[in-house]
C-alpha cells in the first residue's frame, strides 16, 4: 500500500464523521433558508428568497446591528485590556512568563456558565458590589447593574479575555528587542517607539484576538440570556427563538447563514491585516509565522 | 527587552495585578460562597459543607452529572480514536489541500450555535429519536478536530524515518503504527483527550439543542443552565466549585503531558 492511500485510509474515519455530522446538517441548513415556513410550524418546501428578505426587515437589522454594536464594544475593551495585559506578560522575568500566562488563560477552560453565574453574583441587586457600596456607607437604593448592557458586555469582555491575551502575547513575546532598542538611539520617544514599531509588528495578534472575541460575542447567545436578562436581543438569541419558540426553521436557518457570512467577512479582514503586517515583518527581519 | 525605568515596571506590575484580579475575583467569589454556612452573599455566617452535602442528595442534579460523564466518555474515546488517525493521516501526507485543512479545522471556529441548529435539523429530518446518543454524535465533531491538532502539533516534529526503518525491517503498517508511532505521541493523544473531555463536561449549546425533549437526558450544564435562570442558589455555588475543579485538574494535567512532549 502507498503512503497517500494508509493516510487515507487512517483519515477516513473522522472525515466521513465531519461530512456526515457537520457539511451535511450544514448544508441541510443552508437548504432550509430557501424555503416556507408552513402555516403550523413545520416546512413548506417550495423555493423562496423572503427569509433572507427578512433578515434585512429593519425590525431584525436592528437586532444586527445591536449585536455588532455590543459585540464590537466588548471587543474593543477586551482588545485593550488584553493587549496591555500580554505586554506586561511579556515585559516580566522568563521564567515567570509560562506562569502568567497558564494562570491568565485558565479561567477560560473553566465552564462558560459558570463563569458568566459568577456575575450574576457579583452584579445583582444584594450581590457583591451592592455589599461593598453599604460597607463603604452607601445608603441608597441598590444600583441596577444586572440586566443592562452593561452587564453583557462585562460578561463578554470576562469570558473571552484570556484568548486576547494569549493571542497578543505570541506576537509581543516573539519581538525582537533590538528593535525598540534602535529605535530610541535614534531618538524617538517610547511613545513613538511603540505606535511606529511595537505596534504595527503586533498587529496579527490583535486581529486573531479581536476576530475570535467578535465571532463568538455576535452569535452569543447565553451571555444576553443571563446578564440582559433577555432584553438584549442579539443574534444568538433571534436563531435560538427561530428554532425552539417561534417555530420558524427557515427564518433561523437564514439567520444562522447571516451569521456565519458575518464571520466569514470578519476572517477575511483578518487574514489582510495579518497579510499587511507580515509583510511590514520581513521588512523588519523577524518572525513572519503567527 | 531594553531596561525599564523603576516606575514603567511599577505600572505593568499594576496592569498585571488588576487583569488577574477581574480574571480570579468572581471565580473566588463563587468558591468563597459555596463554603458559606448561610449562603448568601449578604453576611458570612460562618464555614459549612451543607451545600455539598445537599447536592449529594439532589436526584436531579446526580442524573445530569451522570449523563455527564456517560456523553464525556464515551465522546472523548470515539473522538481520540478518529482524532489521533486524522492526525497521522494529514501529517504522513507530503501535500494536502486547504480544503481538507479548512474541514479539519472547521469545528473548532464554526458558531456552536450554527452547528447546534444544523444538527437539530438533520436529526429530526431524519425522525432520529433524540438523547444521549445524539449528544455523543454531536460532541465527537468538535472534540475529534481538538484531539486532531493536538496530535498534529506533536507530528510536526516526528522524525517520519523511523517509520520507515520500521518498515525495511519487515514490520507490518499496523505494527509500526502500534509500536513506533503511537508511543511517541502517546501523551499528546492523552493530552488530546483531556482536553476532548474537559470541553464535553463543559458543552452547553450544542447539547441543549440535541438533547430532544424530555429531562432523561440532561447533561449538567443544561441543568446548571436551569438553575441559574431561576436565580441564585447556594447549591449552584458548590456545584460550580465542582465543576470548575474537575475541568481545571483535567485542563492542568493536559497541559503537563503536552509540555513535557513539547519540550517547552
Amino acid at each position: 500500500m502507498t503512503r497517500t492511500s494508509r493516510s487515507s485510509l487512517l483519515m477516513a474515519p473522522a472525515l466521513v464523521w465531519l461530512t456526515a455530522l457537520m457539511v451535511v446538517p450544514c448544508a441541510l441548513v443552508l437548504a432550509l433558508a430557501f424555503f416556507r415556513r408552513g402555516i403550523y410550524g413545520g416546512i413548506e418546501y417550495t423555493f423562496t428568497l423572503e427569509n433572507f428578505g427578512l433578515v434585512f426587515d429593519p425590525l431584525y437589522a436592528s437586532i444586527f446591528l445591536n449585536s455588532a454594536r455590543i459585540a464590537g464594544t466588548a471587543t474593543l475593551i477586551a482588545v485593550v485590556i488584553g493587549y496591555a495585559a500580554a505586554y506586561a506578560i511579556s515585559a516580566a522575568p522568563r521564567r515567570l512568563q509560562p506562569v502568567f500566562l497558564f494562570f491568565a488563560v485558565l479561567p477560560f477552560w473553566s465552564n462558560y456558565l459558570i463563569r458568566t453565574y459568577a456575575w450574576i453574583v457579583l452584579l445583582n441587586r444584594e450581590g457583591l458590589i451592592t455589599q461593598l457600596l453599604r460597607w463603604f456607607g452607601y445608603t441608597g437604593e441598590p444600583p441596577s447593574m444586572l440586566y443592562t448592557e452593561g452587564a453583557v458586555i462585562a460578561g463578554l469582555v470576562y469570558n473571552y479575555l484570556p484568548f486576547v491575551i494569549l493571542a497578543c502575547y505570541a506576537p509581543l513575546s516573539r519581538l525582537n528587542p533590538e528593535l525598540a532598542e534602535a529605535s530610541r538611539d535614534l531618538g524617538a520617544s517610547a511613545i513613538t517607539t511603540f505606535r511606529r514599531v511595537i505596534l504595527p509588528l503586533t498587529v496579527p495578534g490583535i486581529a486573531a484576538g479581536a476576530v475570535f472575541v467578535f465571532v463568538l460575542s455576535i452569535g452569543n447567545f447565553v451571555t444576553p440570556a443571563l446578564l440582559g436578562g433577555g432584553r438584549f436581543q442579539m443574534i444568538g438569541n433571534l436563531v435560538y427563538d427561530q428554532f425552539l419558540t417561534a417555530n420558524d426553521w427557515p427564518f433561523g436557518a437564514a439567520l444562522a447563514m447571516a451569521l456565519i457570512a458575518i464571520m466569514l467577512l470578519v476572517l477575511m479582514a483578518q487574514a489582510l491585516a495579518a497579510n499587511r503586517a507580515s509583510g511590514r515583518t520581513a521588512q523588519a527581519g523577524g518572525d513572519t509565522d503567527g | 527587552m531594553a531596561e525599564r525605568s523603576p516606575a514603567t515596571r511599577r505600572a505593568l506590575w499594576l496592569v498585571l495585578s488588576l487583569v488577574f484580579a477581574f480574571l480570579y475575583i468572581p471565580i473566588a467569589v463563587l468558591v468563597a460562597l459555596s463554603f458559606n454556612e448561610g449562603g448568601l452573599p449578604t453576611a458570612w455566617s460562618g464555614f459549612s459543607l451543607k451545600w455539598y452535602a445537599s447536592l449529594a442528595s439532589n436526584s436531579a442534579i446526580l442524573s445530569a452529572a451522570l449523563n455527564t460523564l456517560i456523553v464525556a466518555l464515551v465522546s472523548t474515546a470515539i473522538a481520540t480514536l478518529l482524532g489521533t488517525l486524522l492526525a497521522i493521516g494529514v501529517e504522513m501526507r507530503r501535500q494536502y489541500g486547504k480544503g481538507l485543512e479548512a474541514l479539519i479545522f472547521a469545528p473548532m471556529i464554526i458558531p456552536d450555535i450554527v452547528l447546534a441548529i444544523a444538527l437539530l435539523s438533520f436529526f429530526s429530518m431524519l425522525n432520529l429519536t433524540m438523547g444521549l446518543h445524539t449528544i455523543i454524535l454531536a460532541h465527537v465533531v468538535f472534540n475529534l478536530a481538538f484531539v486532531c491538532s493536538v496530535v498534529r502539533a506533536r507530528l510536526k516534529s516526528f522524525d517520519w524515518s523511523i517509520v520507515e526503518a520500521s518498515a525495511d525491517l519487515g514490520a507490518s503498517a499496523l505494527t509500526t503504527l502500534r509500536r513506533v508511532t503511537l508511543p511517541v505521541i502517546a501523551p499528546a493523544v492523552i493530552a488530546g483527550a483531556l482536553l476532548a473531555f474537559t470541553l464535553s463536561v463543559d458543552e452547553f449549546i450544542i447539547a441543549f439543542f440535541t438533547a430532544g425533549a424530555g429531562r432523561a437526558s440532561t447533561t449538567l450544564p443544561m441543568q446548571i443552565y436551569a438553575m441559574i435562570r431561576f436565580g441564585i442558589t447556594p447549591e449552584i455555588n458548590a456545584l460550580a466549585t465542582i465543576v470548575m475543579a474537575v475541568s481545571i485538574t483535567a485542563l492542568t494535567l493536559s497541559q503537563r503531558l503536552n509540555r513535557g512532549v513539547i519540550g517547552q
